[in-house]
């Protein structure tokens, strides 16, 4: 068993209001992410996944828990793990070339200018914004705005990457057209990666494992879906796979019924080990995989 | 159709600006008949002037030879009370720049401290507060007592009144630098220094330039009743003789060459700010 690149033991979060007032958006939540996997986080909106995700990248404290990354306890934003933010924050002051040099140069200081540049070439190239290496920000569209996110948060190799609804501002034809590059780079590099999203489709054809949040307040992770879909599904063909039907209409069920009312069904709930259930497989599949286990068999 | 847009308002200005004169002209056209005025006046002016053939307002035509005589020799120096128009404006310019400057350096650097925290800031506002309404004039006897120089004081009193808007406009951009550029740089372990220059900065900096845009605008407008009081130097002090030498076409000149170095000062820190600015 290897150990897991992110492990969350416990953590919760508690806001104070103006008037004093204490509120908890999630308690209790465990789960981790292993090397190598696409992890995708679903749930509606105001359940606190961003909050989830600024513990994860440093820049939020959680109220009471844990959060290990490589073995080591999170105590702040680390070059280890990159963040690609829903709003791209690019600098308009800076090009293309600018924004990213500017943290390829704070990965690594000792480089001279040359080396820097030729690093973040690599970069606007595995993007295939080659050509726009010149202009700003304001010049480029949604799209192109997001490789350019992306290409920094990956120029400074990090161990792992965080995605806080990356393409949700984007429209559908480019979001499928930089979902399908994502999937690439993140085969080709082996990258680790967790992502939030509130796009079923987007999940299933990015994630290995999809985590299921029900709606704050006091939201919990309902379960943990594992995709049994091959790894090399393309948005072309997704839909043609027999898991395909069984494990979206499970996600969907989830975010229209069971996330209200999971309070309910949680009789038998361990949150320190939420179920890993593979709604793609039929019943007599699902009895011969080792994933249709509860997780408690794998820890 | 889009050539008469782009001459259009030229041309209506060049209309403006004939017809003024025109009936400028028409208003100082020497008088036949006895004038009356009133006498302490004409005790000023001088009875021939108050009363005889020609107006004692110059005409288009005088205001005209006499730009074209400042124009000619502007930086001839006959002694402390007669120096050209060019050697007395070089005289305010050097005294705002000087003032300004320090400002800016007092302003810029103090701006971004009470931009970055709210304690500071929540101490220095009752301050700030207090100091900004007064007239930048008022301080003028406060600073010859204790500057005990008029120059410097003229400098003192620029300074003054030159800080508040780069401060406040400073301490604004620098607080509202946008959290996701902080988050960026604190994803990538930037420290302190660094983001202060390669993230804050840049970010503030349209907002600072309004600022200084403001100040050198105050500071031109105060340097010429500084001048006055002050004495000595300066294009405020020349508007200031030349009404003692009774000269309004002097006067006059004067003005028009304030206005156009005001606006050239401006023009200046609009190129600058459109220099630092960024389409979002
Ligand atoms: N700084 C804050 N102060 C108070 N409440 C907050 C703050 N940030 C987030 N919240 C609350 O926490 C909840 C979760 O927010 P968020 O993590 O942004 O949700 P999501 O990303 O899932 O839509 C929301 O109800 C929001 O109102
Ligand atoms: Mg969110």
């Amino acid at each position: 068993m290897t150990e897991p690149l992110i492990r969350i033991e416990g953590i919760s979060k508690k806001f104070t209001g103006r008037d004093g007032t204490e509120t908890t958006v999630f308690e209790n939540l465990h789960f981790s992410v292993d090397p190598g996997e696409f992890v995708c986080l679903i749930g509606h909106s105001g359940c606190g996944k961003t909050t989830i995700l600024n513990v994860l990248s440093g820049l939020d404290q959680t109220s009471s828990g844990y959060v290990f990354v490589g073995g080591r306890e999170v105590n702040g934003p680390s070059l280890d793990r990159a963040v690609i933010f829903q709003s791209h924050a690019l600098m308009p002051w800076l090009t293309v070339m600018g924004n990213i040099a500017f943290a390829v140069s704070s990965r690594w200081p000792e480089w001279d200018k040359d080396k820097v540049r030729a690093h973040c070439q690599q970069y606007i190239d595995l993007v295939n914004l080659t050509g726009s290496e010149k202009k700003r920000p304001a010049e480029l569209s949604g799209g192109m705005k997001q490789r350019v996110g992306i290409a920094r948060a990956l120029s400074i190799q990090p161990k792992m990457l965080l995605m806080d609804e990356p393409f949700s501002a984007l429209d559908a034809l480019t979001r499928g057209v930089l979902q399908e590059e994502v999937l690439r780079i993140c085969a080709e590099t082996r990258q680790t990666v967790f992502m939030i999203t509130h796009d079923v489709d987007e999940a299933i054809l990015l994630a290995d494992k999809i985590v299921l949040m029900t709606n704050g307040p006091y939201a919990k992770i309902a379960e943990i879906v594992v995709n049994t879909m091959p790894r090399s599904r393309t948005r072309h063909d997704l839909h043609k796979h027999p898991h395909y039907y069984r494990i979206r209409n499970h996600l969907i069920d989830f975010l229209v019924d069971r996330s209200k009312a999971f309070a309910g069904d949680a009789v038998n709930h361990d949150p320190r080990h939420p179920p890993l259930v593979t709604p793609g497989l039929d019943p007599a599949e699902a009895a011969a995989s080792p994933a249709g286990k509860p997780l408690v068999a794998v820890k | 159709m889009s050539r008469l847009k782009s001459w259009g308002a030229p041309l209506l200005s060049l209309l403006i600006l004939l017809g003024m004169i025109g009936v400028w002209h028409a208003l100082t056209l020497p008088k036949t008949a006895a004038q009356t005025v009133d006498s302490e006046y004409a005790a000023l002016v001088g009875a021939a002037a108050a009363t005889g053939q020609k107006s004692a307002f110059p005409s288009p035509a005088d205001f005209g030879r006499k730009i074209g005589e400042h124009l000619s020799d502007p930086f001839y120096d006959r002694g402390p009370n007669d120096k050209g128009i060019g050697i007395q404006l070089g005289y305010s310019i050097g005294r705002v720049l000087a003032g300004y400057l320090l400002a800016a350096l007092v302003a810029v650097p103090l701006g971004f401290l009470i931009g970055m925290s709210p304690t500071v800031y929540r101490a220095l506002d009752p301050f700030i507060q207090v100091l900004k309404p007064i007239s930048p004039l008022a301080w003028m006897p406060l600073a010859l007592f204790t500057l005990k120089d008029s120059a410097v004081s003229a400098i003192f009193v620029i300074f003054i009144c030159s800080v508040w808007p780069m401060l406040i406009n400073t301490a604004f951009g620098v607080a509202s630098v946008r959290r996701e550029w902080l988050n960026v740089a604190r994803t990538l372990e930037v420290g302190s220094f660094r983001t202060a220059f390669r993230v804050i900065l840049p970010a503030a900096a349209p907002t600072i330039m309004t600022g200084m845009r403001i100040s050198i605008s105050i500071a031109w407008l105060v340097i010429v009743a500084a001048e006055m009081l002050v004495g000595g130097t300066g294009i405020g002090y020349f508007v200031w003789n030349e009404w003692n030498n009774l000269s309004i076409t002097n006067i006059m000149t004067a003005i028009l060459a304030i206005g156009v170095v005001g606006m050239l000062l401006d023009l200046m820190m609009a190129k600058l700010t459109k220099l630092v600015t960024f389409p979002e």
